[in-house]
């Protein structure tokens, strides 16, 4: 029975998906349904422009939960990422508070006396108030739970990795001051990476592991159709048909779903009815991103068009 | 089916897909949400829990085709139940036998294989050599060479005994059904003998492979086989991902604690002085600059070409390379390296300088008119060569300015110790100028030599 529930659940993450105008194979509606079950984050790998960042979004916009973005860079470090002490209010109160500060302390007469009495104040100055929540504690301290997207993690040092380690697994941070942070109801994480760099293997042991790749003919097909509405069939399967003879040369960067979809629109907007050489030429610069590229492509134009529109007959 | 998927753990294992026991947990509990019933959402699963890397996920994809195509053994067909009981199947069987193997058989004092065999149900048989593989526990199998006795060990506990008593029975009283016994028998060997290397290719990759792998690492590298290059470098590529993945960690670290009072007070400017905000010292590290002189002349062209596949695959550790390749005259070679595949490009390198006598004297010579001004203090210069010069002038003074110019001069020597300096080796001579003389004629050897390098610059 459980068995039978799983399937049409998984059935359900993907047309939910769909809704949201994302068009997830099974693996990704797998990954996601998933990350739900078992709590565990999704680190998606891939090459860039296949919709990692998106498949987060549409997972929030699905839920009906807020998103909270952490974009990674060099040098990230826990007081951008995690909290910080708010310095410059800490400061500009004691300075307010002097008066005051003077005025309870006056009444002790030795040194030892007013140490004493500001000990009884406790941490007022290190208390909740003064902590600037950054998105991984807003993203515990959330109520509801919300959808955590940690995007490009591989441009992080390696230090920031281990940082991540104990909200990955436990959903808990610790901020020394303040004690253990738990989150309230734990967040769906999705972690984002392009590969420039090997993860640590204790991140990727706390996660599920998904690889979008470049999407078959088929699902392009059905994500230019949600995405570019405007598109007639034919132009749609030449184009998607050509795209996939593009990913075929040897090119420095290949194009993705989102120069697809960029493509589409393009063509659309230049009220084309069918790809011809022509226009082709003229928008490659849309596809293409090098130089050198667009010129190892422009030979091939003709016979690829060729090949889309033969492909689309049989197909 | 829970044995099963344990069993999938160790297949994946010998995959070269690493699963410790909480990943195997982790798959335990996501395997137990979705359930069994639909082999793609299953095969989706065990991929997203366990591979880490898209390497990974096509092995595995790989391994669980391979693994489940395999008759597993099925509880609930009453036909798997005949190693446990032999006497209830053997008369449920000799039922079956009797009307399907044809007229009047006189199998009834025949043992559970001879009947299963002569009624020739193959889901019974595909079971019984299933099952019987899990008692010899074949899973355990790891080198090529133990076929022969896992096999046997399957055959026995089918109970191979039995059926060879039931044989020599049978010749006497019915030779014609003896026949037929025999026939399938020879069926029944050659399929445990799939069996068994369907189970070594899933269980004893890792093992075979590694085996393989450590006597090649040992291998001296100017000796080893034709046919043995192409699993060398392969294994080079290896020791590079290795060195890439223990060196490429940022260069920058923040030096935390240490206030960089200058910056501190410059951006406070504005609020006179006082510290809002703070600046922290940072500590920049260099990553290495590499300066390498290949001998390519007659066995050290071997250990060259290595070398150089191996410097040439740290981009991400290494921030700069040049490399220059000599034997009577030196050429710089980076570009050759860089633009085409290892085998051309040695190909290409061998067919400009090598096949020459070595001269070391005039290749430094070389050196020092052209690329002498390349050198900075923060390269380190690997010589690699035997340093035999055909008695020709050495010209140590040029190795003596490499090395002043230089952050460190290390030379490789693919000879053992107790060659240098004999024969036509000017190696003591050249050894006063080098930071470091190590000798260098395995990939081991190669690997230390390479990681010491770098790691001077962490």
């Amino acid at each position: 029975m459980a068995e039978q529930k799983a399937s049409t659940a998984i059935e359900a993450v993907e047309s939910g998906l769909a809704a949201q105008g994302y068009i997830a194979s099974r693996q990704i509606a797998t990954a996601v349904y998933l990350s739900q079950r078992i709590e565990k984050p999704i680190l998606v790998e891939g090459p860039a422009g296949v919709g990692k960042t998106e498949l987060a979004k549409a997972v929030a916009a699905w839920r009906g939960k807020k998103m909270i973005r952490l974009q990674c860079y060099e040098g990230l470090d826990e007081a951008k990422a995690l909290y910080e002490w708010k310095y410059a209010k800490q400061l500009l109160y004691t300075q307010i508070l002097k008066d005051k500060l003077g005025e309870v302390l006056g009444g002790a007469r030795t040194l030892h006396a007013a140490l004493e009495q500001l000990h009884d104040f406790g941490d007022v100055f290190f208390s909740k108030e003064f902590v600037e929540p950054r998105p991984l504690l807003q993203a515990l301290e959330h109520p509801g739970g919300c959808v955590l997207l940690i995007d490009e993690i591989d441009k992080s040092d390696a230090e920031f990795e281990s940082l991540l380690l104990e909200i990955l697994s436990d959903f808990q941070v610790t901020i020394p001051e303040l004690g253990t942070v738990f989150a309230i109801t734990p967040p769906t994480v999705i972690l984002t990476s392009n590969s420039e760099r090997d993860l640590g293997d204790a991140l990727k042991r706390r996660c599920l592991h998904l690889h979008i790749g470049f999407p078959e003919q088929r699902l392009e097909e059905r994500i230019v159709e949600s995405r570019v509405p405007g598109i007639s069939q034919t132009l749609r399967r030449q184009m998607v048909g050509f795209i996939h003879e593009i990913r075929s040369l040897d090119l420095k960067k290949l194009p993705s779903v989102s120069e697809t979809i960029d493509w589409a629109r393009v063509l659309v907007l230049l009220q084309a009815s069918e790809l011809d050489t022509e226009i082709v030429k003229d928008t490659l610069n849309v596809l293409l991103k090098y130089e050198a590229d667009i010129e190892a492509a422009q030979p091939q134009i003709t016979t690829f068009i060729a090949k889309a529109a033969r492909s689309n007959v049989f197909g | 089916m829970r044995e099963n998927i344990h069993r999938f753990f160790r297949a994946a294992r010998g995959a070269g897909v690493h699963v410790s026991p909480a990943e195997s947990i982790d798959a335990m509990r996501a395997v137990a949400e979705v359930g069994l019933s639909d082999r793609a959402i299953l095969r989706d699963t065990l991929l997203l829990t366990l591979a880490k890397s898209q390497d990974e996920k096509l092995a595995l994809g790989e391994c669980f085709d391979l693994f489940f195509s395999q008759p597993e053994p099925r509880q609930e067909q009453p036909e798997a139940n005949n190693d446990d009981t032999p006497q209830e199947a053997a008369q449920s069987r000799s039922s079956g036998a009797t009307s399907d193997a044809g007229a009047n058989q006189p199998s009834e004092g025949l043992g559970p294989l001879a009947q299963m065999l002569l009624s020739q149900d193959r889901n019974a048989i595909a079971a019984a050599i299933a099952s019987a593989a899990g008692a010899a526990s074949l899973s355990d199998i790891r080198y090529s060479t133990q076929r022969g006795i896992f096999s046997s060990r399957i055959l026995d506990a089918m109970g191979l005994q039995r059926l060879r008593d039931d044989l020599d029975e049978l010749t006497a009283t019915n030779p014609a059904l003896a026949e037929r016994l025999r026939a399938t028998l020879e069926g029944l060997r050659e399929a445990v003998r799939d069996t068994v290397a369907q189970g070594l290719a899933l269980y004893a990759r890792e093992e075979a492979e590694n085996l393989r792998n450590e006597i090649l690492r040992n291998a001296p590298l100017a000796r080893i086989e034709r046919r043995q290059v192409a699993e060398m470098r392969a294994l080079i590529r290896q020791i590079a991902r290795r060195l890439r993945e223990r060196y490429s960690k940022p260069r920058k670290r923040q030096r935390r604690g240490h206030l960089d009072v200058r910056r501190t007070l410059r951006r406070n400017a504005a609020w006179g002085g006082v510290p809002f905000l703070t600046a922290w010292k940072r500590k920049h590290r260099d990553r290495p600059k590499i300066l390498a002189l290949c001998d390519v002349s007659g066995s050290v062209a071997q250990v060259s070409d290595f070398f150089l596949l191996l410097i040439h695959s740290l981009h991400e550790v290494v921030d700069d390379v040049r490399s220059f390749a000599f034997s009577s005259h030196l050429i710089e070679v980076s570009d050759i390296l860089e633009s085409k595949s290892p085998e051309e490009a040695m190909a290409e390198i061998m067919s400009k300088v090598g096949f020459g006598s070595s001269d070391y004297g005039s290749s430094l010579v070389d050196f020092e008119k052209q690329w002498m001004n390349t050198l900075t203090p923060q390269t380190t210069v690997i010589m690699l060569g035997d340093a035999r010069s055909n008695n020709l002038d050495p010209r140590a003074d040029i190795l003596r300015r490499i090395s002043e110019r230089s952050k460190r001069l290390v030379w490789l020597n693919p000879e053992g110790r107790l060659a240098w300096g004999f024969g036509d080796s000017e190696m003591p001579r050249y050894a006063t100028f080098c930071s470091l003389v190590r000798q260098c004629a395995t990939a081991q050897q190669l690997e230390r030599a390479v990681s010491d390098i770098v790691a001077t610059y962490q």
